[in-house]
């Protein structure tokens, strides 16, 4: 595993978490499109030292790369593809519906606390 | 037999297949549904009758043998889920039909809960974990769909909540499976079970907890299920109805099979306890605040999450087996619990406890179908509850964990409380008192024959399952001494 690859990956997770701790929903959903990058990479890492050929041919089994993790990444990258784009559609009708990118509170949450508040 | 494995996969993603071909005639689409899903849960039946007299089953897909390949396996704990689970689907599905309220003819109702079926059954054959993976994100996508169905203020909120929540918990999963791969060079349960105890004792903490917390967040664990409550009551009743009974269990099935296999403790484990202990009180505790019936229940699978992951803690044969039970009996009464205020709000309109009154005198059936599982709910005897409850006080006893017993007994009775809140808000009353007299005059023409007797038919399986406690927990007793030993899924997987 190379320096660089973990640096990258480090900085994925710490950008895609700090994106999705932001209140407005566009930087929510690049926030999970980061973090999932980081995830589809750390995959790839998991599956040892870069810079070795895919299965062409016959040799050794470590004088390939492991085909699995790739595997596995591009499953992932199909799964996130497919959610990401149903967030974009989600986001688009509450844009569509309240004008507005924020993240709401929930109606009841805010009745029950306000009730709260009212006892005192 | 077999066959039966990947039959209960194939089956409903073939439903589902033939739904969206079949998009825009009902009727059609209706029947292939039932269909399919009956088919399904003979299927189910079938597979629980040869577990339990012939041991587990396990089917290497496309013939590649173990570690290498796609391996469902069926232990009786699995099957047990996928029987109660079959019953569910089918029975919400029938709801649906019959019930004019719900979405039943929005353009992907049909195939969506299908998918969902499949993504279910998927998740509890699952032999490896990537696998879990995949069927985790099947079902969830199908209940994205479900949820956000129609497209309104409210659901488009609270989905979006939900989306995200799964979303960053299925990215944190992807990152479990990838250190797990990186530390073990497998996925393959059986073969990590075999692997992972030969790693540093640091390493095997952090990647257990690391699951714990992916799980956790689909369980809704305490302090990971804050979206829970906000997310289920806005949708149509019988998706939340399914969603009660059965995703959050998808969770706690993975925790329990995860922790068992993978990451097993030698004796009661404090963590999973004081987690089991917050969340119970927490859930009820937030459960007694609401007044809206949808979100009342939505706080107690919370609470009930709690008994669950308690008969886990103790990791003791009796502790599991608890566990087990509980979770079968709390998937079929949360289910109807569920159904039951779908009819009331199909009938007034509301589910909001200070608009409701009197609605024993007008429909009676509608209350004793409410009462009988509420009861369960909160561990009356002789209901399927009690057992279960018994079973894991008597456990906690006897290990002496007397705190989280005591928890336990506590969250029982505020759970009582509350049942007897919608009780009184809801069915008591005169039948001319205020709230109640803005009801139409023929109510009862508005309940649809289906819906009414699909949430009989839960009722009366719930009851079914209390009084037959004595044969469904000896089952779940078998089922938890199976899993406390992980050398029986080596052997079972790796000998294949």
């Amino acid at each position: 595993m190379n320096l660089l690859l973990v640096t990258v990956i480090g900085g994925l997770y710490a950008i895609g978490t700090y994106l999705l701790l932001q209140r407005s929903l566009t930087r929510i959903i690049l926030g999970l499109a980061v973090m999932g990058h980081g995830a589809n990479l750390l995959l790839l890492a998991a599956g040892g030292p870069a810079g070795r050929p895919p299965i062409v041919g016959t040799g050794t089994a470590e004088s390939f790369a492991d085909p699995l993790p790739q595997a596995l990444a591009l499953t992932a990258i199909v799964i996130t593809f497919g959610v990401t784009s149903l967030l974009l559609a989600l986001a688009y009708r509450s844009w569509r519906l309240r004008h507005d990118d924020e993240v709401e509170d929930d109606v009841e949450d805010r009745r029950i606390a306000r009730a709260g508040a009212g006892d005192e | 037999m077999r066959i039966v494995l990947p039959l209960l996969l194939a089956l409903p993603l073939f439903g589902a297949a033939l739904s969206l071909i079949l998009h825009g005639r009902l009727r059609l689409q209706r029947t292939v549904g039932v269909v399919v899903l009956t088919a399904n849960l003979m299927a189910a039946i079938l597979l629980l009758v040869r577990v339990s007299g012939s041991g587990p089953a396990v089917v290497n897909v496309g013939g590649w043998p173990a570690p290498i390949g796609i391996t469902l396996v069926a232990d009786l704990f699995a099957a047990l889920m996928l029987v109660v689970a079959a019953i569910m689907v089918l029975g919400v599905l029938v709801y649906a039909i019959g019930s004019p309220v719900t979405q039943d003819q929005k353009m992907f109702f049909h195939p969506m809960f299908l998918v969902l079926a499949t993504g279910v059954s998927g998740s509890f054959l699952a032999g490896d974990l990537f696998n879990l993976f995949v069927a985790f994100e099947v079902m969830l996508s199908a209940s994205y769909v479900l949820l956000t169905l129609g497209g309104k203020a409210q659901q488009v909120r609270s989905g979006m909540t939900y989306v995200v929540i799964s979303l960053l918990a299925s990215t944190l999963f992807i990152t479990a499976v990838a250190l797990v791969y990186a530390a073990t060079g497998t996925v393959n349960l059986a073969d990590l079970a075999v692997r992972i105890p030969q790693l540093p004792a640091g390493v095997r903490t952090a990647l257990g907890l690391l699951f714990l917390v992916v799980f956790g967040i689909k369980a809704a664990i305490f302090p990971l299920f804050f979206w829970l409550p906000d997310s289920y009551p806005t949708s149509p009743t019988p998706v939340t109805a399914i969603f009660a009974g059965l995703l959050t269990k998808v969770g706690v099935y993975a925790i329990i099979r995860s922790q068992t296999l993978l990451f097993p403790s030698d004796g009661p484990s404090t963590l999973l306890l004081s987690i089991a202990g917050a969340t119970m009180l927490v859930g009820v505790l937030g459960a007694i605040a609401q007044d809206e019936i949808k979100r009342i229940l939505s706080f107690h699978i919370v609470s009930q999450i709690g008994y669950m992951i308690l008969g886990l803690g103790f990791f003791t044969v009796a502790g599991i087996a608890g566990a087990i039970f509980y979770i079968l009996h709390h998937i079929v009464v949360k289910t109807t619990l569920f159904l039951v205020d779908g009819l009331i709000e199909s009938v007034t309109g509301t589910g909001a406890l200070h608009r409701l009154g009197g609605l024993v005198h007008h429909l009676p059936l509608v209350a004793a179908f409410f009462m009988l599982p509420a009861l369960s709910l909160a561990g009356l005897p002789p209901f399927s509850g009690f057992v279960a409850k018994l079973a894991l006080v008597q456990e906690g006893m006897a290990l002496q964990r007397y705190v989280v017993v005591g928890v336990s007994l506590l969250v029982s009775l505020l759970t009582l409380f509350s049942m007897t809140k919608i009780w009184a808000g809801a069915f008591w009353g005169a039948p001319d008192e205020e709230p109640a007299s803005d009801l139409p005059p023929q109510i009862q023409s508005r309940i649809s024959r289906s819906a009414l007797w699909s949430t009989g038919a839960l009722v009366v399986v719930s009851l079914a399952i209390a009084l037959t406690a004595g044969e469904v927990y000896e089952l779940s007793s078998r089922a938890a001494a199976w899993m406390i030993d992980p050398a029986h899924y080596i052997d079972l997987v790796l000998s294949e």
